[in-house]
């Protein structure tokens, strides 16, 4: 696809939200590892989906119902070519990523048995260990845990120890949220599969960022939000290997999944709506679509590489900063810098970067046993997306240096 | 004087500046002031778990008065302990029940205050009244 030199300023000139000021400062936006702001495109679409184009999808006959029904399923063709799935089948719409992995929870785990094994890796969201517990509690399960050194990697030599016939799934998130590592799942994938253990990738973090091309991951399961992408809140995306997602039992019952209902029983709709039960997020899925679409015209190596130079410049930075220790520092990692300062609360600076007109995350990111393993209650996270600046990030050192003086002092 | 004159004092004494960064400064200075409690004190039934910072809170009646003392591990949020403190320190307990904290909200701090806020201080503020309810039911 054709896409225009890339350019910050450029792209940067899309994003209203990235003009404002808050406590009359310029606002620096760095939490994009928690939602990225929407490009005004995106925002078009959504006004123009509810202002003109609103109707119910599928089934009806009328043209407002047409017209909705046509942009709903362009929106999954968008994404599947974007994603490099085979077929709009293999794109399911969700409400983001933790609902992707659910279905897959309950729906893939039905076949699971008492037994079978869960592998999953130390540095996962909340997201991505909740629903495998529950599977495990439902079906005897065992959730196995790969194993992660200091620097914030994959310990791969445990990773082949825990790999066995017994493993039944692999999920694993392609990019930390907080660590910013970039797992190496070609070969974990490949791996996995020589068990025939399937694979899920968590890509919440990861479809920002890089090029996916999930045919060429050989993934299972690709599981990504909406928001994170610039697109709409409470949207989001389970892509499945549609020969798999077919032998998969529905997750949820009612309007849309089905083909026949009689009191008796019911026969189902197929791929992909024998996944979408009830009114889909129409316009959530259709403004996704639009996001996507906005990505595309975006030379996204250059923006990679653009991302990758900005955490490599702020963490340089960071790094010379006394007291400041930088909480994951994998060798290939991208997006995120994550640090906790002696003696001082992420909460205290976090407040303190925020009336300065500085966006950042404090907390322990969904990721609570990652916490416990560096024996730390919370990190300071600044995330970026390919719209942040150098400039940016030198205005952040210089409030964050002014919040540790008022905190030191 | 009365909680609404402690009140007016803190809302007086923001009123000096106006940018948000000085009124921090000025918060985390009264953090550092307001003493630590003592580790024995720290027990768990004291603590009020917050999802990114604790806080800690004890509490005794002296001659009919309630007598709070808090911590915890952000300053921030010890610093605006130590302001509720100053408000509702040696109030019955009647008042402290009744007690309407308008001045967190006059002062810009209300998003500490907000059920959403993730540092245990509404928790606290709510703990507090609990306390002064209880031992009015002794």
């Amino acid at each position: 696809m054709e896409h225009s030199p890339f350019s910050v300023s450029d792209i940067r000139a899309q994003f209203p939200a990235l003009r404002q000021k808050v406590y009359g400062k310029q606002l620096i936006y760095f939490d994009n590892g928690a939602t990225s702001q929407k490009p005004q495109v995106v925002l078009d679409t959504l006004a123009q989906y509810y202002a003109l184009e609103n109707a119910n999808i599928h089934r009806g006959v009328h043209y407002l119902s047409q017209q909705a029904t046509s942009a709903y399923e362009a929106a999954r063709r968008t994404i599947q070519k974007y994603i490099g799935a085979n077929a709009p089948e293999e794109i399911i719409f969700t409400k983001g990523t933790t609902d992707s992995i659910n279905l897959v929870a309950f729906s893939f785990g039905e076949r699971l048995k008492p037994g079978d094994e869960i592998l999953i890796s130390a540095m996962e969201h909340h997201s991505n260990i909740v629903p495998w517990q529950l599977l495990c509690e439902r079906k005897g399960c065992v959730l196995r845990v790969i194993p992660i050194s200091k620097k914030g990697e994959l310990d791969l030599s445990a990773f082949d120890q825990l790999l066995s016939e017994r493993t039944k799934l692999l999920a694993l998130t392609h990019i930390s949220n907080t660590l910013g590592t970039i797992n190496p799942v070609k070969e974990l994938i490949a791996k996995a599969h020589q068990v025939g253990a399937k694979v899920l990738l968590d890509g919440a973090q990861s479809i920002q960022h890089l090029a996916i091309d999930v045919k060429d991951l050989n993934c299972d399961f690709y599981t990504f939000s909406g928001h994170k992408v610039f697109g709409p809140t409470g949207i989001g995306i389970l892509y499945g290997k549609e020969a798999l997602l077919d032998t998969m039992p529905p997750y949820q019952g009612g309007g849309d999944m089905i083909s026949k209902v009689t009191f008796e029983r019911s026969t189902y709709n197929t791929l992909p709506l024998k996944f979408e039960a009830g009114t889909p997020h129409i316009a959530g899925a259709i403004g996704l679509g639009s996001a996507i679409s906005f990505l595309q015209s975006i030379d996204m190596k250059a923006a990679t590489a653009h991302e990758l130079e900005l955490t490599k410049y702020a963490q340089g930075i960071l790094d010379t900063f006394e007291g400041l220790h930088i909480i994951g520092e994998a060798k290939n990692k991208t997006s995120v810098v994550s640090f906790t300062i002696d003696k001082m609360h992420p909460f205290d600076i976090g407040t303190l970067l925020d009336k300065q007109g500085i966006a950042v995350r404090t907390g322990h990111h969904c990721t609570q046993p990652l916490m416990d393993f560096y024996q730390i209650p919370g990190t300071v996270r600044a995330s970026f997306a390919f719209y942040n600046t150098k400039e940016e990030i030198d205005t952040f050192v210089a409030a964050l240096e002014r919040s540790m003086q008022i905190l030191g002092a | 004087m009365t909680l609404q004159e402690k009140q007016q004092e803190i809302i007086d004494e923001f009123a000096i500046y106006d940018d948000w960064m000085d009124k921090y400064e000025y918060i985390i200075e009264l953090g550092k002031s307001v003493p630590t409690l003592a580790p024995e004190l720290k027990t768990q039934d004291r603590l009020i778990e917050g999802c990114q910072s604790n806080v800690w809170l004890a509490t005794e009646i002296k001659d009919g008065k309630m007598l709070f003392s808090a911590d915890s591990d952000a300053i921030i949020t010890k610093g605006i302990i130590g302001l509720l403190i100053q408000v509702l320190n040696n109030e019955s307990p009647e008042a402290v029940l009744k007690s309407d904290l308008f001045f967190i909200s006059q002062i810009g701090l209300a998003e500490h205050l907000s059920p959403t806020r993730a540092n245990g201080l509404l928790s606290m503020v709510k703990r507090m009244k609990t306390e002064a309810l209880q031992s009015l039911a002794q």
